[in-house]
């Protein structure tokens, strides 16, 4: 059976029908916030479940709670505090139990209930949450733009944001329904936002040998300058598996949500995630949610070892490389070779080499993988970039 | 309880937590036993391990307990058209 959805219950709040109607037209009367596309994205995951228990955005209660004990106030696991945060003039004159209108690229998103505005201190929150106040830490950098007061309350998805990849993009509700018509009972969650090099492949079918599906779930949204392009990810899976995967054994759909680059606390939250979608299992490899050197490289397996009712089971996998004497990808646990034999894949040269349009060789990346990155006119998202 | 020790030492380090807590009642013997279990764990105190193991057995009897709300029949199908449609089935 899969997993149940965190908390007990699968959260929905789209609107339909003509409720939908009505609370469309209302919309336009009430105070707007117009969202980014983060924020819009956080909406839409809220109410289709994936962000399941939470119904809304957080209120300071739990916002505390998240914060300083990983926790809702209802004391279920939760490490990313989801939070909207406003300018003090964009709630003037609002109070508790009044309606919100949330807009994005100027048309009515959602109706928000509000059940309090509170202010937030945007250093403890990146003290707590990414273990730094570094401002070159990406999401550190994100966080502390972010606006002055934050606004808790459950909401109501009235239309659903732009999609560009929406013939791979499943919903918890949806993925659930597809694992019980395969059959699957133990599924294992692959979380990534690079395209796949053997290393990847390596750990996915080292856990694939031991439950009944593979659910490949990566990212699309907000990222770092230097990280891949959404859509050469899209495209480099998809040749990954029509070339190399059982088709019956493996499902890849895409989640639209921001890397944040918390390292462990980002894992456990990866996790939580996609026990929503009904995965059993979740992949946790090496520096997980990672970036610099912020995080120990197995850090997040500790933090792990701290939720004993998270609910879904974490595969901790160990680096993976090649060994040129065993002739295979193998890892540290399963190679007896010394250092001199052993060729790492390295997520940093890979790049390098793709940046000046040569194809790495094929015990780093299958030929058909790299024939599209290498495609691509500039694979990476650059600094400075708008992103949807 | 798999691995406990190492990540109730992290949980131990955290320096500041902010939940609330109360107190419930348990034999003397059995804190005395529990005492002396934790000895070089990790565990700083009773309460730290009696929270662990709690959590982890009420989750568990929770499980069992909830019911997660079924997909009507009509959404179920609906569902299996989309998903037919995009070539998952």
């Amino acid at each position: 059976m899969v997993s149940r959805p965190h908390g007990g219950r699968l959260v929905d709040r789209v609107v339909r029908g003509r409720r939908r109607e009505r609370l469309l037209e209302e919309a336009l009367e009430l105070p707007r916030v117009e969202l980014d596309a983060g924020l819009a994205s956080d909406v839409a995951n809220i109410a289709h479940g994936v962000y399941s228990p939470l119904e809304g955005f957080l209120v300071q209660e739990d916002y505390e709670s998240v914060l300083y004990d990983m926790r809702l106030s209802s004391d279920i696991p939760w490490t990313i505090p989801i939070v909207l945060d406003v300018d003090p003039s964009q709630v003037a004159g609002v109070r508790e139990g009044d309606d919100l209108a949330l807009f994005y690229n100027g048309r009515p998103l959602a109706l928000m209930r509000v059940e309090e505005v509170y202010g937030w201190d945007r250093g403890e929150y990146a003290e707590r949450v990414f273990k730094t106040r570094d401002p070159r830490h990406p999401g550190v950098r994100k966080v502390m733009a972010r606006r002055e007061l934050l606004v808790g309350g459950p909401v109501d998805l009235l239309a659903e944001p732009p999609e560009p990849f929406e013939a791979v993009r499943l919903w918890p509700k949806e993925t659930r329904v597809l694992f019980e018509a395969r059959g699957w009972r133990t599924i294992a969650a692959f979380q990534t936002r690079n395209v796949p090099h053997t290393g990847h492949e390596y750990v996915q079918k080292a856990a694939l040998t031991f439950v009944d599906g593979l659910f490949i779930n990566p990212l699309v949204g907000w990222k770092k300058p230097g990280d891949y392009r959404d859509e050469v990810i899209v495209e480099a899976y998809k040749a990954l598996i029509k070339h190399y995967y059982p088709r019956d054994s493996v499902v890849f759909s895409v989640l639209r949500m921001e890397m944040r680059y918390a390292g462990p606390r980002e894992a456990i939250h990866h996790a939580i995630v996609r026990k929503n979608f009904g995965a059993t299992h979740f992949i946790v490899g090496r520096d997980h949610a990672g970036v610099g050197s912020y995080y120990g490289p197995y850090e997040a397996w500790d933090l792990f070892r701290e939720f004993p009712d998270l609910g879904i089971t974490p595969l901790f996998v160990r680096e993976a490389f090649y060994c040129r004497k065993c002739g295979q990808m193998v890892n540290e646990k399963i190679c007896p070779h010394p250092e001199e034999y052993r060729v790492r894949i390295s997520g940093t040269r890979l790049r390098e080499m793709i940046k000046r349009g040569e194809k790495p060789p094929e015990y780093m990346m299958r030929p058909e993988v790299a024939e599209v990155v290498l495609s691509h006119p500039n694979p990476f998202i650059e600094e400075g970039e708008a992103q949807g | 309880m798999r691995g406990w020790s190492w990540g109730w030492r992290l949980l131990a380090q955290r320096s500041r937590r902010r939940g609330r807590y109360t107190t419930v009642s348990i034999p003397v013997s059995l804190y005395e036993r529990i005492s002396r279990l934790i000895e070089g764990t990790g565990f700083t105190s009773v309460s730290q391990f009696v929270t662990y193991v709690l959590r982890e057995v009420v989750s568990e009897m929770e499980e069992e307990k909830l019911r997660s709300e079924a997909v009507s029949e009509e959404e179920k199908a609906a569902i299996i058209e989309r998903l037919r449609r995009l070539g998952y089935l």
